[in-house]
Formats: structure tokens, sequence, C-alpha cells
């Protein structure tokens, strides 16, 4: 039977500003994911051991302080160091192109800017996590 | 509410003539036919949901009361205006928020501002600083320098404000959590320069409920915060005669994703919630009240938002002279810092967000603002570029020296629309306070995620009604063109700022007297057990034994706690 997929969406260091995750949160429930929503102030050790033990297929993560480049790669690396790759790993936030680019480049599936429809991303999130559940199960 | 007047109203007595032009305008306007195309879905009403009509006559205002309701500029509501003659007398203060990287490269920026004509500072603190944490801790981790300056002990603040007439210059500090800090800082800076307290003009914001509400950069759980706060006015009442003791924000809760008339509400509350704080601590009323200041948002509705200040002056008037009992007209009387919309700029043809910065500040000056800070093209992206904040700059300098809107006090006053939506916005300001009441007040309102709910839903609804292009935002949902970001100049902090303020506190460790550290510190825990001592001036012992931010509200979360949110979405 198909069990809906469950995404967490997170919140990393200082950064106060929840608008855009709980927006987010809430477009992924209403298109049927199961929202593991962590509050804010986490540390990436805490958002990855969250994702392990929900099974969640993803994570989303916002950040808008301009820590992104380091919160980013310190949860790949939490991924890694977990053996927990599959699980797709996603963001925005006011992230500069170049910088978006370069998160890409470090393994980041994707990174949403401002004024990104909701619609492209609840596409997203089904589209890879999707993918992910088939392979994973 | 209102009875009918004797004399006309707004605008004269409507005449039998003037009455069929009404009733052959309707059947005019019945004809018509709605556009079709861009922003067609919401035309009839405002952005933030209040329904519109085609157009406003007398009928709107009939039930308002020129001399209860308006006045003149200067008088009791205030509706028109604080001062009999507003922005004749005296323009708003432009003040540009500004801070990044180390207190140096700070205060290189506000050098430069001061000479471009600012007339007053504002200093943005980072994530680590307003949150309580030094540079070096593991939760400063990449924050460092990114949203404002790291400030972890007086020996920033005095790099800070270097070369800088702290006894001249007013200053703005947005800080809440830590409040109480900055402000010991600030007055350990100056006078060490021997500038004495009582000299020093300028507003601290330490608005810690709206923290809870909506920006959430909170430390210790609300009631302890409270009595923070409450020694802080207390003791800048007291000892500190021109400076502004808080400044009750809005801003934050309107970028949370409120809506107008939620943020009205929310920041008057809060309001209200000080001022029996205070005289619940035993102080009259009429000794703080007339340096309360307030801080709103001026988002892209122009009249929503025009009315929405006028409100605010006539609900607060009426509320501390009838509910609070102060007799001092400058305890009734509302003055308000305003910002554009940082929520209203957009990421994609960014150019474009200085002509709605535009809009919203003069929407803030008809409004009648005491001070505006425009916000620049690229903040949607980065901190704004030097480049970008001085057009901000010179926005606010052609809007008040070439378009002459500043002649005249309350253009706007007895537009029947105006007048209309401006009583709007007091009813459903009245009605959330009744619901705040019924939980019990602010704080219990705010335990039980009341706020946080409401703002959740309006946000949501708000961005379902951009999604579904019901709302036109040019250049996103609308008017776009493929590929128009990526060729501005970005402001950047570099790690290498975060390597070198860790490096900075941890010599400040140092270098200074231990035994001094040990001491304060200890003083001050006693006294945040001892509810009778105010915390102000044990602050400023600490801060000048060089005790960081970070041990400090160490110190004061060994007695309080930290304060950790119940989620709503």
């Amino acid at each position: 039977m198909d069990r809906p997929l469950r995404i967490v969406v997170a919140k990393a260091g200082l950064d106060g500003h929840d608008r855009g995750a709980k927006v987010i949160a809430r477009a992924l429930r209403d298109a049927g994911m199961e929202v593991i929503y962590t509050g804010l102030f986490q540390t990436p050790e805490q958002i990855v051991q969250t994702a392990i033990q929900e099974d969640a297929d993803g994570i989303g993560l916002s950040i808008l302080s301009g820590a992104h480049m380091t919160l980013f790669p310190l949860i790949l690396d939490q991924l890694k160091a977990q053996q927990a790759e599959d699980i797709v790993f996603f963001g925005g936030g006011t992230i500069p192109p170049e910088d978006a680019e370069a998160l890409r480049e470090r393994g980041v599936q994707a990174v949403f800017t401002p004024g990104a429809p909701l619609q492209e991303i609840v596409d997203f999130v089904n589209g890879a996590c999707g993918k992910r559940r088939a392979l994973v199960g | 509410m209102a009875k009918m007047m004797d004399r006309p109203t707004g605008g004269g007595q409507p005449t039998p003539e003037f009455e069929a032009q009404q009733v052959a305008w309707e059947a005019a306007s019945a004809k018509g036919r709605p556009r079709s195309g861009p922003g067609s879905g919401a035309t009839d009403r405002t952005l933030s949901d209040i329904p519109l009509k085609t157009c406003y006559g007398p009928e709107d205002t009939a039930e308002l009361d020129l001399a209860r309701d308006l006045a003149w500029p200067g008088q009791y509501p205030y509706t028109r205006g604080i001062h009999p003659n507003g922005f004749r007398d005296r323009l708003w203060t432009m003040r540009q928020f500004a801070g990044f990287g180390t207190a140096r490269q700070t205060n290189e920026r506000y050098h430069f501002l001061l000479a471009q004509g600012q007339m007053g500072l504002s200093v943005a603190f980072d994530m680590p600083t307003l949150m309580g944490y030094d540079s070096d801790a593991p939760h400063a981790r990449g924050e460092v320098g990114k949203c404002g300056v790291a400030i972890d002990s007086l020996a920033d603040m005095e790099v800070l404000f270097e070369g800088i007439d702290m006894g001249k210059i007013t200053t703005s500090m947005t800080i809440n959590g830590p409040a109480a800090i900055a402000v010991a800082q600030y007055i350990a800076a100056a006078e060490k320069k021997g500038i004495p307290r009582a000299m020093l003009g300028g507003t601290i914001q330490a608005d810690i409920l709206k923290e809870y509400i909506a920006q959430k950069e909170w430390i210790f759980p609300p009631r302890p915060h409270m009595r923070v706060i409450v020694d802080m006015i207390q003791f800048c009442t007291e000892q500190m005669p021109k400076w502004n003791t808080i400044s009750i924000s809005g801003y934050h809760i309107r970028e949370a994703g409120s809506t107008a008339a939620q943020e009205l509400a929310f920041t008057l509350a809060d309001g209200f919630a000080y001022v029996e704080a205070c005289m619940k601590a035993g102080m009259d009323v009429d000794s703080f009240a007339p340096r309360l200041s307030y801080f709103f948002n001026a988002h892209i509705d122009f009249f929503e938002e025009i009315a929405k200040f006028r409100a605010a002056r006539r609900i607060y008037a009426r509320r501390m002279r009838e509910k609070y009992g102060a007799k001092d007209p400058k305890s009734w009387q509302l003055r308000f810092h305003t910002q554009t919309a940082g929520c209203s700029a957009t990421a994609q043809q960014p150019e474009n967000n200085i002509v709605r910065v535009a809009y919203e500040a003069l929407s803030a000056v008809l409004g009648g603002t005491q001070s505006l800070h425009t916000n620049s093209m690229d903040e949607v992206l980065a901190l704004p570029t030097e480049k970008s904040v001085e057009i901000a700059l010179r926005t606010q300098q052609v809007l008040a020296y070439e378009t002459n809107v500043t002649n005249v006090v309350d253009p706007l006053g007895g537009s029947y629309f105006v007048e209309a939506l401006t009583d709007e916005m007091e009813r459903q300001a009245e009605a959330y306070f009744a619901q705040i009441e019924e939980f019990g007040g602010v704080i219990e309102a705010i335990e039980a995620g009341f706020f946080q709910k409401e703002i959740a839903d309006a946000s949501y609804r708000y961005q379902r009604s951009v999604e579904n292009k019901d709302r036109v935002i040019v250049g996103v949902n609308h008017f776009t063109r493929p590929e128009e970001r990526g060729d501005m100049d970005l402001l950047k902090i570099t790690e290498e700022t975060e390597r070198e303020q860790a490096a900075s506190v941890r010599s400040v460790r140092d270098s200074r007297d231990s035994n001094a550290v040990a001491r304060t510190l200890g003083r001050l825990k006693a006294a945040c057990a001892d509810p009778k001592d105010n915390l102000m001036p044990h602050l400023i012992d600490c801060v000048n034994a060089y005790c960081t931010e970070g041990e400090i509200v160490d110190t004061m979360v060994s007695v309080y706690g930290r304060y950790t949110e119940r989620s709503v979405f």
C-alpha cells in the first residue's frame, strides 16, 4: 500500500525567519505529504537525526540569514557520515544565484530562491522523493 | 457607534441634485464590465482582503464625528498627525539601518552614511549577537557578521562608534533579547568618551513580545523576559531623558505574513501590554509613556497603509487617555518609525524594488511617520551594497525635497475612502483586542499560539493568491523575462570575518581582569533571582568589566532558562 511521502522541513542555525518554511510545509501537506517541521534553531546533526528517525524521504532546508554556504554543506556532511545520502536534500531562501549553483554542484538537489512558485517546489519534491521511494522502498 | 452630526461632514450636505447624480452613477457603474487580464481577480479588496467599493462618497463618512475622530493636526486623537505643522516644521528623520561584518567595517559604513546626509544611525546586529551568542560559540558558525554587525563585548561597541559624536548623533539599535545588554554597552562606550548617559539620544527596539509572535529572536521565556524589559524601561526613564526606551514593532509581524490589520492590532496590543507591565511595576504612566515609540511596515497597498498609520494614532490616543488614564498629551501621541516592506521586494528584476520602495515611502510620509528607512533594491539577495543604499537614501531625499508632499499636513484627511478605511482598520483592531482579552492577555495568547496561527494563515492565504495569480507581482508571476538575475554586484561577507571576530573575542577574554568578570557576573546572577533589584546597573558593571554578551546571557539563562516555541504551521 502506498504511504504518503514524508518530508522534514527544517530551519537551521540562528535564523528565525520561518514564514517561507511554514508556507512550504503547508503546501507540501496540502499536496498530500506528511510534513515534519523541525521548529527553529536546529543544528545540522539534529536535522539529519530527525530525518533518519522519522524515515523521511526528503529534507527541505530554509535559510534566510546568509549562512547557507556553511549550513547546507554541514548537512551534506552529516548525510554522508550517517550513510543517509539517499534522502533527497533540497532547500531555499535568500541565496544569490552563484551560491545556489555552487550548492547544487556540491550535492544539494534543488535550491529555490524567493519567488519560486509553490507548485514548482511541490512538483520537485513529488518527483525526486517519489523516485527515491521507488528505489529505496 | 457614532451619532449623526448636525453639521455637514465629509464634504458637504448631499443635495437632491447630488443624490440624482449618485443614482445615475450607480446605474452607469453597474453597466461596466470588469477588466480581464493581470490582477483582475483582486480589484475588489485590499492586500489584506478588506472589501473595497468602487467609489466612496459622503455616506461612507456619515458617522465620522469631526471633533471626536479627526480634530486637527497635533490635537487628540491625532488621526491627522502629532505635530500641528506636520513636516513643515520638521522633516522625518532619514535613518538607514546598517551593519555587517565587524565593528570596524560597519563603522566605515556609518561614516559614509553620515557624509551622505543621513541624520541618525541605526544599528543592525548579526544573528549570534541578537540571540546572545559570542562569535566563537558553536551556534554562531556561519552567521557571524552576515545579517548585521557582530558585537561581542564593550570593545566592539567602542570601535563601532569610533570618530562619531555619541552626544550629538541619535542611534537606533535593533536588538531585543539582549536589548538591556546593548544599552549597557552603549552607555559604557559613551561614558568612556566622557559623554554622560543623560545626553544619549536614540531608540532601543527591546520589543520581546513581537519576537515570540513573529521574529523569533528570543532568549528567555516571556515572563522573565518582561521583567528584564520593564527594568530597562524603568532605568532609562529615570537616567536617560533623551532615550526612547522601547520601539514596539509591527514591522516583523507584517514581514512574517500578517495582514495590515493584524500588524496594527498585534503591535498596539503589545504596546498596551508593556504599559500595563510598567504600571504594575509601580511606574506612573506619564513618567514613561512619552518615550514609548512604535515601528511599522510600509507595504505596497498604498491607501491601506496610510489608513493603518492614521488608525494607529487614533486607537493609541484613545486607549492611553481613556483606559490607562494618561494625562500628559505626550503619552497619548503615537510616534513611529517606518520601514518599507522587505517582503514586497523581489529577487526577480531587483531594480523594480526601487520603484516599490518609493511608493511605500510615500505612504509612510502621507501617514505622518517620524522617521523612515527605505530598503535597498538588492536586500532580497544579500546585504545592500553602498550604491544601492545610496539610491534608497536619495529616494527619501527626492520625496522630502522635490515632490512637495510635505507642504500640507495629512493631505488625505477627509477623503471619503481614506477615512472609511481608517475606521475599518480601527474596527478590526478592536475586534482583535477583544479576542486577545479572551485569552487573558498578550502573553497568554502567545503561549496558546494564537498570533502565530493567525499570521501563518494570513501568510498562506496571501501566497496562494500570488500563486493563482489573483495578485500580480511584477516580474514574478507576470511581466517576467528569463534570466533577469546574476548581473548585480552583491556584498559578500567572507568566512575571514568570522575567524577575525572569533579571534577578537578570545583576545578580549585573555586581556581582562578575570576577578572583575567573576564578581560582576556573580552579582548579576543574584539580581536575576531578586525581582526587586533593577538589573541595569549590574549589566553596566558586567559590560565595563568586558564580560562578553554570551557570558552575560548564559548567566541570565542559568536563572531564567531558554524559551522553546510550540511550532504552528
